[in-house]
């Protein structure tokens, strides 16, 4: 075998230039590779999810036990944990920074960062990205802005905890609490600097799509997750700008003393200078970033889904093309839906009615992808891999958090669950849970393309997959209960009101459940590592996928492929499709037709 | 009821492991007839299969024990005139919601089961059907569309204050971390206001220059008379807060800068609301924790809670501080008699300022 690709490598040596001596530092750390660089980005992602799930747990047993003290929170969090007890502000600031990390620093660079550079690439048959080293420096940037917003949670008086939304005044003024001082400064530095990443990483992915598809691999003939990630990149290309415009007006603001965002401020027994600022400003641009932010979150972990479901489904996609549309249709629509944010912003209610109906409108798309995905189950041949669970949990998710979104855009109804624990349940099922199932699909499905040939073992992955999905419902099913009770999120502890006090037994449920879920991913982390190190290496094409990742080198070379880069003659999903006479497969004796398998005698075209 | 549910939380967990390590003794044993791959085997697609329609089942029974165990923490009956519509249309939804998750649910688990793979079963090729496409993209539109219709005439009728009910104007004042309430007294106009005003007992920054401003109330406690339309002008003094009064399915931000806006009637006094079936259950529940708490309190020899009555909330619901848990205030629902009267024991601002 090794003999043979040496022999091919010095037959197509020509074919990829570039084959010089790779160092430790070139090659594992500023890796202009970009299987290198996602499996950076999926690490540092990893690592600040164990902190943003580490943190939700301490918050989780704050509240359903408020009264306890826990020698924990001493340990952990110091003088804000003192005698057990943890610190309101502290509370905040937990909150605060587990929104940031889980929705930035996870779902947005540990899943689009790591598979729209591990596969966009390899699926479109590419040698690397168009631009390496413009790579390099996004994936760095990434790292830098991480390393910020950790050293955030060490300043004196506390990281920033005024929401993952950063409203100022509040977020803008240390006098209103003390994280909005140096802590605020270092997490508006940190998303610059991320937003920065993100840029060049979009620019790099929109580019290397439209110009590096290899011979015959038409638009229309991307696998859905290159769709995903390409509609993602422009997504964040539109708007995390206006998130950077905010964040600086918001800098100065903080820092020198113009009136952007404030107005008519009394606070710690003085009158601010600011006039004619408006907080409503910073809420128009912070959500027309942050209402796109939950598609770039979910739009890959539905390309990824796509593609897995397809494969252990063995069958094609149901309904490619509306796939490809709901998608331009959701991307669309996902920017001109901000004010859902906001009806009780005290912006003109005429605008409330206008971004209901756009709101609305995105569940069309939404149910299209949906019965699309579960038509696509429909007499297929199921393959139960651990991917594909994770999959047909996305789904679940979706469907049962999407649902509620109906309640939530109807701007009328938001009146009375507005900022309740209602809307918190439905975004951690629709964006938290299902993009997190989005990645760990992704990362049990192409863990073979990113350690060469290593699956992660199936056991592990099972018990990991069935007690999170049980757990996960666990946690978000009740919460929507105390939600329509009227229960305010963000409140340290409910004792203030007897009238929630029947509410403790619910956190106590969501809150046994959250630890059962967060044990189960210390399974994961097991078998990640382990496998990392001591994965089976199993056939180069393990899931029998059509996709062109799974004819690249098994061994990472820089290039990909050793020979040529294959030519593709068909889309991504000719899985169990029958010969003219329906005698047998299009291939005898094998249910799929991957990608660069020219059409064959007796096949009938059929799609593109 | 907190063990029972443990209990309940735990024998769950308890049946999830045994399947598991189920699944995983059966893997084991596979693994011994050399099927040790890392790919799903028929076995693996047989076990998931059948605990994927175990799954559905676990979420229509966690829904059911959820309905079951915390239908009571529900909020009661509106106790605003257009309430109702929101509550009407709420159920809608919901009723939607559940029919929709139910059917869509069950599909999704039910396919994952019944064709769970195996060596001799084939796929059905089936790339393309754009009559079933269109079916599901329309049915959504046409179910959305009477949503958004009903949602946005709901919406409209709440947000158009109209001046012909002439409705009672009242200031909401929010600051970290309480509230104060300003009647607009006999000329129904609040007085000019302006936090660079604020000055010792003027702590609304009400101008009391303004012939409008002196027979104006500000008051710690807020008292509305039932069956009159009232017009919440809501101001913040620092912060973002969120006026919230679930009860009456209320709720507007404070934004420092400018005075936003919320109407409503009251429909149900307090004393009426205390004596509503579902409250009366509610508070009963609740003082039986209280009792159970104070027991606990007594045995370590602190303070016992005191027995907890209904009362309608204002509460903060936008993050405003490190107190924000705890910023409330009660608002009583009377009788109009009953409010004027006490509203006439209150010293308006001309008064006020003078001490």
């Amino acid at each position: 075998m090794s003999a043979h690709a040496n022999e091919l490598a010095v037959d197509h040596h020509d074919d990829h230039g570039h084959h010089h001596k790779e160092t430790f530092i070139t090659k594992y750390i500023f890796s202009q590779d970009h299987k290198m660089i996602s499996k950076q980005y999926l690490i540092t992602g990893l690592f600040m999810g164990i902190i943003g799930i580490s943190m939700s747990i301490l918050f989780r047993m704050q509240l359903a036990w408020p009264d306890h003290q826990f020698t924990i929170y001493e340990v952990l969090l110091g003088k804000w944990g003192e005698d057990g007890v943890m610190d309101p502000s502290m509370y905040l600031a937990l909150v605060t920074i587990h929104g940031t990390i889980m929705v930035f620093f996870v779902l947005t660079a540990g899943l689009s960062g790591t598979f729209s550079n591990l596969l966009i690439p390899l699926q479109i048959g590419a040698r690397d990205m168009a631009s390496g080293f413009l790579n390099m420096v996004s994936y760095w940037l990434f790292f830098l802005s991480s390393l910020i917003m950790v050293m955030s949670l060490f300043v004196e008086a506390g990281p920033a905890s005024a929401g993952w939304t950063v409203y100022p005044p509040l977020s803008a003024l240390p006098q209103a609490m003390p994280g909005s001082g140096a802590g605020m400064t270092l997490w508006l530095v940190s998303m610059a600097i991320f937003i920065a990443s993100s840029l060049m990483g979009s620019l790099n992915y929109v580019v290397t799509v439209i110009n590096l598809r290899t011979k015959g691999m038409s638009m229309t003939r991307l696998p859905l997750t290159i769709w995903a990630f390409f509609v993602t990149a422009i997504i964040g290309i539109v708007s995390f700008p206006v998130l950077l415009s905010a964040a600086l007006m918001l800098i100065m603001d903080r820092s020198f003393g113009t009136s952007f965002f404030l107005s008519d401020i009394y606070i710690a027994g003085e009158v601010l200078h600011n006039q004619g600022g408006s907080p409503v400003l910073f809420e128009h641009l912070f959500w027309f970033l942050g209402h796109p932010e939950v598609y770039i979150v979910i739009l890959p972990a539905m390309g990824m889904v796509s593609e897995i479901m397809a494969t252990n489904a063995r069958k094609p996609i149901f309904g490619y093309r509306a796939m490809v549309a709901s998608i331009l249709a959701i991307a669309f629509l996902s920017t001109i839906v901000w004010g859902h944010h906001m009806f009780l912003s005290g912006m003109n209610p005429f605008l409330g009615s206008v971004f209901t109906f756009t709101t609305l409108l995105i569940a069309i798309p939404s149910a299209v992808k949906s019965f699309n995905w579960i038509t696509t189950l429909w007499k297929g041949n199921l393959q139960m891999n651990v991917g594909m669970l994770f999959s047909i949990g996305f789904v679940s998710t979706f469907i049962t958090g999407g649902l509620t979104g109906i309640i939530l855009g109807d701007s009328a109804l938001d009146i009375n669950v507005h900022d309740t624990y209602f809307v918190v349940a439905h975004f951690h099922l629709v964006m938290g849970i299902s993009a997190l199932y989005g990645l760990f699909a992704g990362v049990y499905h192409w863990f073979p393309k990113m350690f060469e040939g290593k699956l992660m073992n199936k056991n592990l992955g099972y018990v990991h997959f069935w007690i999170t999905a049980i757990g996960a419902y666990g946690v978000f099913f009740p919460m929507h209960f105390i939600g329509m009770a009227g229960l305010p999120r963000r409140y340290y502890t409910n004792t203030a009101f007897p009238y929630f006090d029947d509410l403790t037994d619910v956190n106590v449920v969501i809150s046994i459940f959250a630890f059962i879920t967060a044990a189960a991913q210390l399974v994961f982390l097991y078998n990640f590592i382990h496998s990392m190190f001591y994965g089976k290496v199993g056939p180069k094409n393990p899931w029998k996928s059509n996709t062109l990742e799974w004819t690249a080198e098994v061994k990472h070379i820089h290039g990909n492929w050793d020979g040529p880069i294959p030519e593709v003659h068909r889309w991504a999903y000719d899985y169990s499709k029958l010969n003219s006479d329906e005698s047998d497969y299009v291939i005898a004796g094998q249910d799929y037709a991957p990608q660069h398998i020219p059409l064959q005698e007796n096949e009938e075209e059929m799609h593109h | 009821m907190t063990a029972f549910l443990v209990v309940l939380v735990i024998i769950l967990f308890g049946i999830t492991v045994l399947q598991l390590s189920k699944i995983l003794n059966m893997s084991k044993s596979a693994e011994k007839l050399g099927e040790g791959s890392e790919v799903a085997s028929e076995k693996d697609n047989n076990i998931n299969g059948w605990l994927m329609l175990g799954f559905v089942f676990f979420t229509y029974l966690l829904l059911i024990v959820c309905f079951y165990k915390w239908w009571d923490v529900l909020l009661p009956q509106a106790a605003s005139e257009h309430g109702s519509t929101i509550d009407t249309l709420m159920f809608i939804s919901m009723t939607l919601i559940f029919v929709v998750g139910f059917f869509t649910l069950w599909l999704l688990s039910y396919f994952s089961f019944k064709y769970r793979g195996n060596s001799t079963n084939r796929a059905l090729f089936f790339a393309d059907n754009d009559k079933l496409e269109f079916i599901w993209t329309i049915i959504p539109v046409i179910v959305l569309a009477g949503l958004i219709i009903f949602g946005l005439f709901t919406w409209t009728d709440i947000m158009n204050v109209d001046t012909e009910d002439d409705p009672m104007v009242v200031e909401l004042y929010a600051y970290q971390f309480d509230w104060r309430a300003r009647y607009s007294g006999e000329d129904n106009t609040l007085g000019e206001a302006n936090v660079r005003l604020i000055e010792g007992v003027n702590q609304l920054g009400v101008d009391a220059s303004d012939p409008n401003a002196q027979d104006d109330v500000v008051v710690n406690e807020l008292h509305l008379p039932v069956g009159r339309k009232i017009l919440f002008k809501i101001r913040s003094q620092d912060v973002l807060h969120s006026a919230y009064m679930p009860h009456f399915r209320a709720q507007m931000n404070c934004v420092p800068g400018m005075i936003t806006q919320f109407s409503f009637t009251p429909s149900i006094t307090t004393e009426d609301m205390r004596m509503d079936d579902e409250v009366v259950a509610k508070v009963r529940k609740i003082n039986n924790i209280r009792r159970e708490k104070s027991k606990d309190l007594a045995a370590k020899g602190e303070e016992a809670l005191e027995p907890y009555e209904f009362d309608y909330l204002l509460l903060c619901n936008k993050i405003c501080g490190s107190n924000h848990y705890n910023m409330q205030m009660k608002i009583v629902v009377e009788s109009q008699e009953d409010y004027d009267a006490w509203l006439a024991t209150q010293p308006n601002i001309a008064t006020a300022l003078k001490k």
